[in-house]
Protein backbone atom coordinates (compact mmCIF):
# COMPACT_ATOMS: atom_id res chain seq x y z
CA UNK A 1 0.00 0.00 0.00
CA UNK A 2 1.30 3.34 -1.18
CA UNK A 3 -0.21 5.88 1.06
CA UNK A 4 1.29 8.92 1.40
CA UNK A 5 0.77 9.42 5.36
CA UNK A 6 1.14 6.26 7.47
CA UNK A 7 0.94 8.14 10.39
CA UNK A 8 -3.02 8.75 10.15
CA UNK A 9 -3.95 5.52 10.17
CA UNK A 10 -1.64 4.45 12.84
CA UNK A 11 -3.55 7.23 14.69
CA UNK A 12 -6.77 6.51 13.94
CA UNK A 13 -6.14 2.14 14.34
CA UNK A 14 -4.50 2.81 17.96
CA UNK A 15 -8.10 4.90 18.71
CA UNK A 16 -10.26 2.23 17.34
CA UNK A 17 -8.83 -0.80 19.51
CA UNK A 18 -8.27 1.75 21.99
CA UNK A 19 -11.90 2.24 22.36
CA UNK A 20 -12.93 -1.46 21.59
CA UNK A 21 -10.67 -2.59 24.83
CA UNK A 22 -12.40 0.28 27.00
CA UNK A 23 -16.45 -0.67 25.97
CA UNK A 24 -15.84 -4.83 25.51
CA UNK A 25 -12.39 -5.16 27.85
CA UNK A 26 -11.94 -7.81 24.91
CA UNK A 27 -9.24 -10.90 25.57
CA UNK A 28 -7.99 -13.08 23.01
CA UNK A 29 -8.22 -16.82 23.88
CA UNK A 30 -6.12 -18.93 21.93
CA UNK A 31 -7.59 -22.18 22.47
CA UNK A 32 -6.81 -24.44 19.31
CA UNK A 33 -3.62 -22.55 17.77
CA UNK A 34 -1.45 -19.69 18.79
CA UNK A 35 -0.92 -16.84 17.49
CA UNK A 36 1.28 -17.55 14.49
CA UNK A 37 2.12 -16.10 10.98
CA UNK A 38 0.92 -18.24 8.97
CA UNK A 39 -2.05 -17.64 5.74
CA UNK A 40 -4.58 -17.94 7.52
CA UNK A 41 -8.61 -17.63 6.87
CA UNK A 42 -10.20 -16.30 10.37
CA UNK A 43 -13.91 -17.36 9.87
CA UNK A 44 -16.17 -16.14 12.73
CA UNK A 45 -19.90 -15.28 13.74
CA UNK A 46 -21.53 -12.25 12.75
CA UNK A 47 -24.01 -10.31 14.48
CA UNK A 48 -22.79 -6.68 14.62
CA UNK A 49 -20.75 -4.14 12.78
CA UNK A 50 -18.02 -4.19 15.53
CA UNK A 51 -17.16 -8.05 14.26
CA UNK A 52 -14.07 -7.57 12.56
CA UNK A 53 -12.83 -4.65 14.04
CA UNK A 54 -12.97 -7.06 17.47
CA UNK A 55 -11.07 -9.52 15.83
CA UNK A 56 -8.30 -7.07 14.49
CA UNK A 57 -7.84 -5.54 18.12
CA UNK A 58 -6.82 -9.21 19.30
CA UNK A 59 -4.47 -10.09 16.69
CA UNK A 60 -0.88 -9.25 18.01
CA UNK A 61 0.14 -5.99 15.35
CA UNK A 62 2.35 -8.35 13.46
CA UNK A 63 -0.16 -10.41 12.43
CA UNK A 64 -2.89 -7.21 12.30
CA UNK A 65 -0.47 -5.65 9.75
CA UNK A 66 -1.23 -8.29 7.44
CA UNK A 67 -4.47 -9.78 7.91
CA UNK A 68 -7.43 -7.99 5.81
CA UNK A 69 -11.15 -8.13 6.78
CA UNK A 70 -13.50 -9.09 3.92
CA UNK A 71 -15.99 -6.22 4.01
CA UNK A 72 -18.88 -4.90 1.77
CA UNK A 73 -17.96 -2.97 -0.66
CA UNK A 74 -21.11 -0.95 -0.14
CA UNK A 75 -20.62 0.11 3.01
CA UNK A 76 -16.62 0.51 3.49
CA UNK A 77 -16.03 1.75 0.11
CA UNK A 78 -16.57 4.84 -1.24
CA UNK A 79 -15.11 8.15 -0.80
CA UNK A 80 -16.26 8.95 2.57
CA UNK A 81 -14.65 8.84 6.27
CA UNK A 82 -15.40 5.21 6.52
CA UNK A 83 -14.22 4.40 3.03
CA UNK A 84 -10.75 6.17 4.53
CA UNK A 85 -10.82 4.20 7.34
CA UNK A 86 -11.67 0.82 5.73
CA UNK A 87 -8.95 1.22 3.13
CA UNK A 88 -6.26 2.72 5.00
CA UNK A 89 -6.46 1.46 8.31
CA UNK A 90 -8.25 -2.08 8.20
CA UNK A 91 -6.62 -2.47 4.49
CA UNK A 92 -10.46 -4.42 3.74
CA UNK A 93 -10.40 -6.61 1.06
CA UNK A 94 -13.91 -4.92 -0.58
CA UNK A 95 -16.08 -7.40 -1.88
CA UNK A 96 -19.33 -6.43 -4.47
CA UNK A 97 -22.33 -8.49 -2.13
CA UNK A 98 -24.15 -7.96 -5.77
CA UNK A 99 -20.97 -8.65 -8.73
CA UNK A 100 -22.60 -7.80 -12.16
CA UNK A 101 -22.31 -10.58 -15.01
CA UNK A 102 -18.70 -10.02 -16.64
CA UNK A 103 -16.96 -8.97 -13.14
CA UNK A 104 -14.55 -10.99 -11.27
CA UNK A 105 -15.95 -13.11 -8.86
CA UNK A 106 -15.77 -11.80 -5.23
CA UNK A 107 -13.98 -15.80 -4.22
CA UNK A 108 -11.58 -15.55 -7.30
CA UNK A 109 -10.65 -11.70 -5.65
CA UNK A 110 -10.01 -12.95 -2.60
CA UNK A 111 -8.13 -16.01 -3.54
CA UNK A 112 -6.03 -13.46 -4.84
CA UNK A 113 -5.18 -11.69 -1.96
CA UNK A 114 -4.57 -15.10 -0.03
CA UNK A 115 -2.14 -16.16 -2.78
CA UNK A 116 -0.40 -12.26 -2.21
CA UNK A 117 0.03 -13.59 1.41
CA UNK A 118 -2.39 -11.94 3.61
CA UNK A 119 -4.70 -13.61 5.80
CA UNK A 120 -8.46 -12.88 6.09
CA UNK A 121 -10.88 -12.35 8.38
CA UNK A 122 -14.21 -13.72 6.68
CA UNK A 123 -17.97 -14.16 7.98
CA UNK A 124 -19.33 -17.30 6.15
CA UNK A 125 -23.35 -16.27 6.92
CA UNK A 126 -22.50 -13.57 4.55
CA UNK A 127 -24.51 -11.29 6.35
CA UNK A 128 -24.97 -10.50 9.73
CA UNK A 129 -27.22 -11.86 12.05
CA UNK A 130 -30.12 -10.59 13.54
CA UNK A 131 -31.91 -13.10 14.11
CA UNK A 132 -32.60 -15.40 17.41
CA UNK A 133 -30.75 -18.51 16.15
CA UNK A 134 -27.13 -18.71 17.28
CA UNK A 135 -25.87 -19.45 13.64
CA UNK A 136 -27.25 -18.15 9.90
CA UNK A 137 -26.56 -21.67 7.28
CA UNK A 138 -23.23 -20.89 5.71
CA UNK A 139 -23.12 -19.26 2.31
CA UNK A 140 -20.90 -21.53 0.16
CA UNK A 141 -18.31 -18.95 -0.19
CA UNK A 142 -16.42 -20.68 2.34
CA UNK A 143 -16.21 -24.05 0.78
CA UNK A 144 -14.98 -22.24 -2.33
CA UNK A 145 -12.18 -20.47 -0.76
CA UNK A 146 -11.40 -23.29 1.04
CA UNK A 147 -11.49 -25.92 -2.33
CA UNK A 148 -8.12 -27.67 -3.03
CA UNK A 149 -6.10 -25.10 -0.59
CA UNK A 150 -4.23 -27.12 1.45
CA UNK A 151 -1.77 -24.36 2.74
CA UNK A 152 -4.02 -22.31 3.85
CA UNK A 153 -5.65 -22.38 7.65
CA UNK A 154 -9.02 -21.95 8.15
CA UNK A 155 -9.20 -20.63 11.90
CA UNK A 156 -12.68 -21.12 13.16
CA UNK A 157 -13.38 -17.82 15.93
CA UNK A 158 -16.29 -17.58 18.06
CA UNK A 159 -17.39 -13.88 19.39
CA UNK A 160 -19.29 -13.54 22.11
CA UNK A 161 -21.83 -10.71 23.62
CA UNK A 162 -20.56 -8.24 20.65
CA UNK A 163 -24.26 -7.76 19.86
CA UNK A 164 -25.49 -7.19 23.20
CA UNK A 165 -22.82 -4.63 23.31
CA UNK A 166 -24.13 -3.41 19.87
CA UNK A 167 -27.28 -4.12 19.23
CA UNK A 168 -29.33 -3.65 16.16
CA UNK A 169 -30.11 -0.06 15.43
CA UNK A 170 -28.15 1.94 17.74
CA UNK A 171 -25.21 3.45 17.75
CA UNK A 172 -24.17 4.11 21.23
CA UNK A 173 -22.29 1.18 22.50
CA UNK A 174 -22.85 -0.22 26.08
CA UNK A 175 -19.74 -1.50 28.00
CA UNK A 176 -20.09 -5.12 28.50
CA UNK A 177 -17.31 -8.04 28.35
CA UNK A 178 -17.11 -9.27 24.83
CA UNK A 179 -14.24 -12.85 24.58
CA UNK A 180 -12.54 -14.00 21.20
CA UNK A 181 -11.89 -17.88 20.78
CA UNK A 182 -9.65 -18.75 18.05
CA UNK A 183 -10.21 -23.12 17.73
CA UNK A 184 -8.11 -25.48 16.32
CA UNK A 185 -7.11 -24.95 11.90
CA UNK A 186 -9.28 -26.89 9.44
CA UNK A 187 -8.63 -27.77 6.12
CA UNK A 188 -11.12 -29.01 2.89
CA UNK A 189 -10.07 -32.80 2.74
CA UNK A 190 -9.13 -33.51 -0.60
CA UNK A 191 -12.87 -34.74 -2.20
CA UNK A 192 -14.87 -33.53 0.79
CA UNK A 193 -18.33 -32.25 -0.03
CA UNK A 194 -19.69 -29.00 0.00
CA UNK A 195 -22.34 -29.72 2.31
CA UNK A 196 -19.93 -31.91 5.00
CA UNK A 197 -17.19 -29.40 4.84
CA UNK A 198 -20.26 -26.69 5.72
CA UNK A 199 -20.94 -28.75 8.66
CA UNK A 200 -18.21 -29.44 9.82
CA UNK A 201 -16.62 -25.65 9.73
CA UNK A 202 -20.27 -24.65 11.28
CA UNK A 203 -19.35 -27.06 14.36
CA UNK A 204 -16.17 -26.16 15.01
CA UNK A 205 -17.33 -22.60 15.28
CA UNK A 206 -20.33 -23.54 17.77
CA UNK A 207 -17.98 -26.02 19.79
CA UNK A 208 -15.88 -22.18 20.67
CA UNK A 209 -19.29 -20.81 22.10
CA UNK A 210 -18.57 -20.13 26.01
CA UNK A 211 -21.62 -21.84 27.91
CA UNK A 212 -22.01 -18.37 29.65
CA UNK A 213 -24.71 -17.91 32.40
CA UNK A 214 -27.89 -19.27 32.72
CA UNK A 215 -29.25 -16.17 31.19
CA UNK B 1 -0.50 17.60 47.70
CA UNK B 2 1.72 17.37 50.78
CA UNK B 3 2.40 13.85 51.47
CA UNK B 4 2.06 13.04 54.87
CA UNK B 5 5.27 10.97 56.08
CA UNK B 6 3.30 8.20 57.21
CA UNK B 7 1.92 7.33 53.83
CA UNK B 8 5.91 6.82 52.94
CA UNK B 9 6.36 4.70 55.92
CA UNK B 10 3.41 2.52 54.76
CA UNK B 11 4.32 2.26 51.55
CA UNK B 12 8.03 1.01 52.21
CA UNK B 13 6.28 -1.78 54.71
CA UNK B 14 4.05 -2.96 51.79
CA UNK B 15 6.79 -2.87 49.58
CA UNK B 16 8.81 -4.94 51.86
CA UNK B 17 5.85 -7.38 52.26
CA UNK B 18 5.71 -7.73 48.28
CA UNK B 19 9.50 -8.45 48.44
CA UNK B 20 9.32 -11.06 50.76
CA UNK B 21 6.05 -12.60 49.34
CA UNK B 22 7.68 -12.58 45.72
CA UNK B 23 10.68 -14.28 47.67
CA UNK B 24 8.77 -17.03 48.95
CA UNK B 25 7.02 -17.37 45.76
CA UNK B 26 10.03 -17.79 43.67
CA UNK B 27 11.46 -20.69 46.33
CA UNK B 28 8.67 -22.12 46.52
CA UNK B 29 8.23 -22.34 42.08
CA UNK B 30 12.05 -23.80 42.17
CA UNK B 31 11.81 -26.32 45.00
CA UNK B 32 8.46 -27.79 43.17
CA UNK B 33 11.31 -28.60 39.97
CA UNK B 34 10.71 -28.71 36.37
CA UNK B 35 6.91 -29.99 36.80
CA UNK B 36 4.44 -26.43 37.09
CA UNK B 37 2.16 -26.93 40.20
CA UNK B 38 -1.15 -24.99 39.74
CA UNK B 39 -1.36 -23.74 42.78
CA UNK B 40 2.00 -22.26 43.00
CA UNK B 41 1.97 -20.69 39.77
CA UNK B 42 -1.80 -18.86 40.64
CA UNK B 43 -0.10 -17.66 43.28
CA UNK B 44 2.92 -16.06 41.89
CA UNK B 45 0.55 -14.45 39.22
CA UNK B 46 -1.46 -13.27 42.37
CA UNK B 47 1.51 -11.75 43.79
CA UNK B 48 2.67 -10.18 40.31
CA UNK B 49 -0.88 -8.54 40.26
CA UNK B 50 -0.47 -7.07 43.90
CA UNK B 51 2.82 -5.29 42.75
CA UNK B 52 0.86 -4.02 40.05
CA UNK B 53 -2.33 -3.02 42.20
CA UNK B 54 0.20 -1.17 44.66
CA UNK B 55 1.71 0.57 41.89
CA UNK B 56 -1.49 2.27 40.56
CA UNK B 57 -2.81 3.11 44.36
CA UNK B 58 0.58 4.44 45.18
CA UNK B 59 0.33 6.55 41.76
CA UNK B 60 -2.94 7.64 42.91
CA UNK B 61 -2.41 8.93 46.12
CA UNK B 62 0.92 11.37 44.24
CA UNK B 63 -1.95 12.88 42.72
CA UNK B 64 -3.95 13.14 46.21
CA UNK B 65 -7.64 13.28 45.33
CA UNK B 66 -7.95 13.79 41.98
CA UNK B 67 -6.08 10.75 41.67
CA UNK B 68 -8.06 8.46 43.82
CA UNK B 69 -11.15 9.81 42.84
CA UNK B 70 -10.01 9.03 38.70
CA UNK B 71 -8.82 5.44 40.11
CA UNK B 72 -12.18 4.32 41.84
CA UNK B 73 -14.13 5.41 39.22
CA UNK B 74 -12.17 3.60 36.28
CA UNK B 75 -12.43 0.93 39.12
CA UNK B 76 -16.51 1.29 39.26
CA UNK B 77 -16.99 1.17 35.42
CA UNK B 78 -14.60 -2.11 35.27
CA UNK B 79 -16.62 -3.58 37.80
CA UNK B 80 -20.26 -2.27 36.24
CA UNK B 81 -19.00 -3.85 33.14
CA UNK B 82 -18.20 -7.18 34.73
CA UNK B 83 -21.75 -7.19 36.98
CA UNK B 84 -24.23 -5.82 33.90
CA UNK B 85 -22.40 -9.08 31.22
CA UNK B 86 -23.93 -11.65 33.81
CA UNK B 87 -27.34 -9.54 33.32
CA UNK B 88 -29.91 -10.61 31.44
CA UNK B 89 -30.46 -7.31 29.91
CA UNK B 90 -32.36 -7.09 26.72
CA UNK B 91 -33.04 -4.31 24.38
CA UNK B 92 -35.08 -2.57 25.61
CA UNK B 93 -32.91 -1.81 28.60
CA UNK B 94 -30.24 0.05 26.17
CA UNK B 95 -31.13 3.51 27.27
CA UNK B 96 -31.03 2.50 30.66
CA UNK B 97 -27.57 1.53 30.70
CA UNK B 98 -26.33 3.85 29.14
CA UNK B 99 -27.46 6.62 31.27
CA UNK B 100 -25.70 4.23 33.98
CA UNK B 101 -22.82 4.47 32.25
CA UNK B 102 -22.41 8.13 30.86
CA UNK B 103 -24.69 9.48 33.99
CA UNK B 104 -25.31 7.93 36.66
CA UNK B 105 -21.06 6.77 37.20
CA UNK B 106 -19.67 10.13 36.33
CA UNK B 107 -22.36 12.22 38.25
CA UNK B 108 -21.61 9.91 41.27
CA UNK B 109 -17.74 10.86 41.56
CA UNK B 110 -18.66 14.45 40.44
CA UNK B 111 -20.68 14.34 43.55
CA UNK B 112 -17.69 13.12 45.48
CA UNK B 113 -15.27 15.55 44.05
CA UNK B 114 -17.60 18.37 45.27
CA UNK B 115 -17.94 16.71 48.50
CA UNK B 116 -21.50 17.13 48.35
CA UNK B 117 -22.77 14.46 50.82
CA UNK B 118 -26.35 15.50 50.93
CA UNK B 119 -26.79 14.36 47.58
CA UNK B 120 -23.79 11.59 47.35
CA UNK B 121 -25.00 9.84 49.56
CA UNK B 122 -28.97 9.39 48.00
CA UNK B 123 -27.51 9.86 44.30
CA UNK B 124 -28.32 6.49 43.78
CA UNK B 125 -30.55 4.54 46.18
CA UNK B 126 -33.30 7.59 45.35
CA UNK B 127 -32.50 9.53 42.07
CA UNK B 128 -31.71 6.48 39.98
CA UNK B 129 -33.57 3.90 42.03
CA UNK B 130 -36.33 5.99 40.69
CA UNK B 131 -35.16 7.08 37.20
CA UNK B 132 -34.08 3.90 35.41
CA UNK B 133 -37.23 2.04 36.07
CA UNK B 134 -38.82 4.89 34.40
CA UNK B 135 -36.28 5.16 30.81
CA UNK B 136 -36.57 0.85 30.84
CA UNK B 137 -40.50 1.33 30.86
CA UNK B 138 -41.20 3.95 28.19
CA UNK B 139 -38.84 1.34 25.88
CA UNK B 140 -41.74 -0.56 25.98
CA UNK B 141 -40.53 -4.20 26.57
CA UNK B 142 -41.82 -5.63 29.95
CA UNK B 143 -40.54 -9.44 29.53
CA UNK B 144 -39.05 -9.52 32.95
CA UNK B 145 -39.37 -5.95 34.30
CA UNK B 146 -39.01 -6.06 37.66
CA UNK B 147 -35.86 -8.61 36.92
CA UNK B 148 -34.01 -6.49 34.16
CA UNK B 149 -34.72 -3.18 36.70
CA UNK B 150 -33.34 -4.52 39.95
CA UNK B 151 -30.58 -6.28 38.42
CA UNK B 152 -29.59 -3.12 37.07
CA UNK B 153 -30.17 -1.03 40.39
CA UNK B 154 -28.54 -3.94 42.18
CA UNK B 155 -24.80 -3.36 39.72
CA UNK B 156 -25.52 0.24 40.49
CA UNK B 157 -25.43 0.04 44.14
CA UNK B 158 -22.87 -2.72 44.13
CA UNK B 159 -19.93 -1.53 41.81
CA UNK B 160 -20.75 2.45 41.84
CA UNK B 161 -22.24 3.70 45.08
CA UNK B 162 -20.05 1.42 47.44
CA UNK B 163 -17.28 1.25 46.05
CA UNK B 164 -17.42 5.43 46.10
CA UNK B 165 -17.44 5.15 49.17
CA UNK B 166 -13.66 4.54 49.11
CA UNK B 167 -12.60 7.71 47.70
CA UNK B 168 -15.42 9.51 49.96
CA UNK B 169 -13.11 9.28 53.09
CA UNK B 170 -11.13 12.36 51.38
CA UNK B 171 -13.94 14.36 51.91
CA UNK B 172 -14.63 13.62 55.73
CA UNK B 173 -13.32 16.94 57.98
CA UNK B 174 -11.43 14.82 60.90
CA UNK B 175 -10.34 17.34 63.78
CA UNK B 176 -6.78 16.39 63.92
CA UNK B 177 -6.28 14.78 60.87
CA UNK B 178 -6.82 17.22 57.78
CA UNK B 179 -4.73 16.30 55.31
CA UNK B 180 -4.00 12.63 56.18
CA UNK B 181 -8.10 11.29 55.34
CA UNK B 182 -5.73 9.17 52.17
CA UNK B 183 -4.44 7.31 54.87
CA UNK B 184 -7.88 5.82 56.27
CA UNK B 185 -8.09 5.05 52.65
CA UNK B 186 -4.49 3.13 53.03
CA UNK B 187 -6.48 2.08 55.97
CA UNK B 188 -9.81 0.48 54.83
CA UNK B 189 -7.68 -1.23 51.56
CA UNK B 190 -4.90 -2.81 53.69
CA UNK B 191 -7.10 -4.29 56.02
CA UNK B 192 -9.53 -5.98 53.61
CA UNK B 193 -7.30 -6.40 51.65
CA UNK B 194 -5.05 -8.52 54.20
CA UNK B 195 -7.80 -9.95 55.60
CA UNK B 196 -8.60 -11.45 52.21
CA UNK B 197 -4.64 -12.42 51.56
CA UNK B 198 -4.71 -14.08 54.85
CA UNK B 199 -7.37 -16.01 54.94
CA UNK B 200 -6.05 -17.87 52.10
CA UNK B 201 -2.82 -18.48 53.70
CA UNK B 202 -4.54 -20.02 56.65
CA UNK B 203 -6.88 -21.98 54.60
CA UNK B 204 -4.29 -23.17 52.94
CA UNK B 205 -2.23 -23.96 55.31
CA UNK B 206 -4.44 -25.57 58.06
CA UNK B 207 -7.88 -25.29 56.28
CA UNK B 208 -10.32 -28.42 56.96
CA UNK B 209 -13.86 -27.66 57.78
CA UNK B 210 -15.46 -25.67 54.79
CA UNK B 211 -17.22 -22.54 56.06
CA UNK B 212 -20.06 -22.78 53.37
CA UNK B 213 -19.30 -25.91 50.88
CA UNK B 214 -22.34 -24.95 48.64
CA UNK B 215 -20.97 -21.42 47.94
CA UNK B 216 -17.72 -21.20 48.02
CA UNK B 217 -15.23 -24.35 48.44
CA UNK B 218 -11.71 -22.49 49.43
CA UNK B 219 -13.31 -20.44 52.36
CA UNK B 220 -12.57 -22.50 55.62
CA UNK B 221 -13.21 -22.04 59.38
CA UNK B 222 -9.43 -21.79 59.74
CA UNK B 223 -9.00 -19.46 57.18
CA UNK B 224 -11.24 -17.70 58.34
CA UNK B 225 -10.99 -17.72 61.80
CA UNK B 226 -7.08 -16.98 61.51
CA UNK B 227 -7.33 -14.70 58.39
CA UNK B 228 -9.76 -12.34 60.37
CA UNK B 229 -8.28 -12.25 63.49
CA UNK B 230 -4.54 -11.43 62.31
CA UNK B 231 -6.06 -8.85 60.16
CA UNK B 232 -7.87 -7.24 62.88
CA UNK B 233 -4.02 -7.18 64.56
CA UNK B 234 -2.84 -5.99 61.16
CA UNK B 235 -5.85 -2.91 61.86
CA UNK B 236 -4.93 -2.19 65.56
CA UNK B 237 -1.28 -2.27 64.60
CA UNK B 238 -2.18 0.48 62.26
CA UNK B 239 -3.90 2.76 64.56
CA UNK B 240 -1.07 5.76 64.58
CA UNK B 241 -2.05 6.34 60.58
CA UNK B 242 -5.98 6.58 61.85
CA UNK B 243 -7.77 9.39 64.20
CA UNK B 244 -8.60 6.03 66.32
CA UNK B 245 -7.33 4.47 69.73
CA UNK B 246 -5.78 1.26 69.03
CA UNK B 247 -8.54 -0.25 70.66
CA UNK B 248 -10.95 1.72 68.31
CA UNK B 249 -8.64 0.62 65.60
CA UNK B 250 -9.01 -2.82 65.94
CA UNK B 251 -12.84 -2.90 66.75
CA UNK B 252 -13.00 -0.93 63.42
CA UNK B 253 -10.76 -3.71 61.51
CA UNK B 254 -12.76 -6.20 62.78
CA UNK B 255 -16.23 -5.34 61.47
CA UNK B 256 -14.27 -4.50 57.96
CA UNK B 257 -12.90 -7.62 57.74
CA UNK B 258 -16.43 -9.62 58.62
CA UNK B 259 -18.36 -7.06 56.14
CA UNK B 260 -15.59 -8.21 54.24
CA UNK B 261 -15.83 -11.81 54.59
CA UNK B 262 -19.90 -11.68 54.26
CA UNK B 263 -19.25 -9.63 50.93
CA UNK B 264 -17.10 -12.29 49.52
CA UNK B 265 -19.74 -14.81 50.54
CA UNK B 266 -22.93 -12.71 48.79
CA UNK B 267 -20.41 -12.22 45.51
CA UNK B 268 -19.92 -15.81 45.15
CA UNK B 269 -23.61 -17.15 46.15
CA UNK B 270 -24.49 -14.36 42.67
CA UNK B 271 -21.81 -16.05 40.68
CA UNK B 272 -23.29 -19.69 41.73
CA UNK B 273 -26.77 -18.33 40.38
CA UNK B 274 -25.15 -16.90 37.25
CA UNK B 275 -23.11 -20.15 36.50
CA UNK B 276 -19.57 -18.84 36.52
CA UNK B 277 -16.46 -18.89 38.83
CA UNK B 278 -14.91 -15.85 38.01
CA UNK B 279 -16.58 -12.45 37.52
CA UNK B 280 -14.03 -11.54 34.41
CA UNK B 281 -10.29 -11.82 33.45
CA UNK B 282 -9.05 -8.38 34.01
CA UNK B 283 -6.47 -9.40 36.64
CA UNK B 284 -4.03 -12.41 36.33
CA UNK B 285 -5.01 -15.10 38.42
CA UNK B 286 -7.74 -13.79 40.83
CA UNK B 287 -10.17 -13.11 38.11
CA UNK B 288 -12.16 -9.97 37.42
CA UNK B 289 -12.10 -6.61 38.85
CA UNK B 290 -15.62 -7.60 41.03
CA UNK B 291 -13.25 -10.71 42.53
CA UNK B 292 -10.51 -8.41 44.01
CA UNK B 293 -12.80 -6.11 45.37
CA UNK B 294 -16.04 -8.22 46.55
CA UNK B 295 -15.13 -7.53 50.43
CA UNK B 296 -13.72 -3.86 49.78
CA UNK B 297 -17.61 -3.05 48.79
CA UNK B 298 -19.13 -4.71 51.49
CA UNK B 299 -16.64 -2.87 54.14
CA UNK B 300 -15.77 0.99 52.69
CA UNK B 301 -19.82 2.51 53.21
CA UNK B 302 -19.67 0.98 56.85
CA UNK B 303 -16.31 2.16 57.89
CA UNK B 304 -16.80 5.58 55.91
CA UNK B 305 -20.38 5.93 58.16
CA UNK B 306 -18.71 4.76 61.59
CA UNK B 307 -15.82 7.07 60.86
CA UNK B 308 -17.94 9.96 59.61
CA UNK B 309 -20.62 9.36 62.68
CA UNK B 310 -17.99 9.23 65.34
CA UNK B 311 -14.81 10.90 64.42
CA UNK B 312 -15.70 13.95 61.62
CA UNK B 313 -16.71 17.39 62.84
Amino acid sequence: MNAPNRFLPKVIALAVTGFARLVTGVRPEWRGCEPAPRRRVYFANHASHGDFVLIWTVLPAALRARTRPVAAGDYWGGDGLRGYIGRAVFNAALIDRTPEPGQQHPIDYLRGVLAEGSSLIFFPEGTRNTTDAVLLPFKSGLFRLAEGDSETEFVPVWIDNLSRVMPKGQFLPIPLLCSVTFGAPMHHEPGEEKTAFLNRAREALLALKPKGPAA
Amino acid sequence: MNTPAEVLMLFGGILAVLVVATTIGQVLARRVGPEPSPTIENLNQRILAWWVMVGLIGLAFLFGKTGVILLFAFTSFAALREFLTLTPTRLGDHWALLAAFLVVLPVQYYLIWIEWYGLYSIFIPVYAFLLLPIIAAVSGDTTRFLERVAFVQWGLMITVFCVSHVPAFLTLDIPGHAGKQVLLVAFLVIVVQGSDVLQYVFGKLFGRHKVAPSLSPSKTWEGLIGGVASASLVGAGLWWITPFSPFQAGIIALIVCLMGFFGGLVMSAIKRDRGVKDWGRMIEGHGGMLDRLDSVIFAAPIMFHITRYWFSA
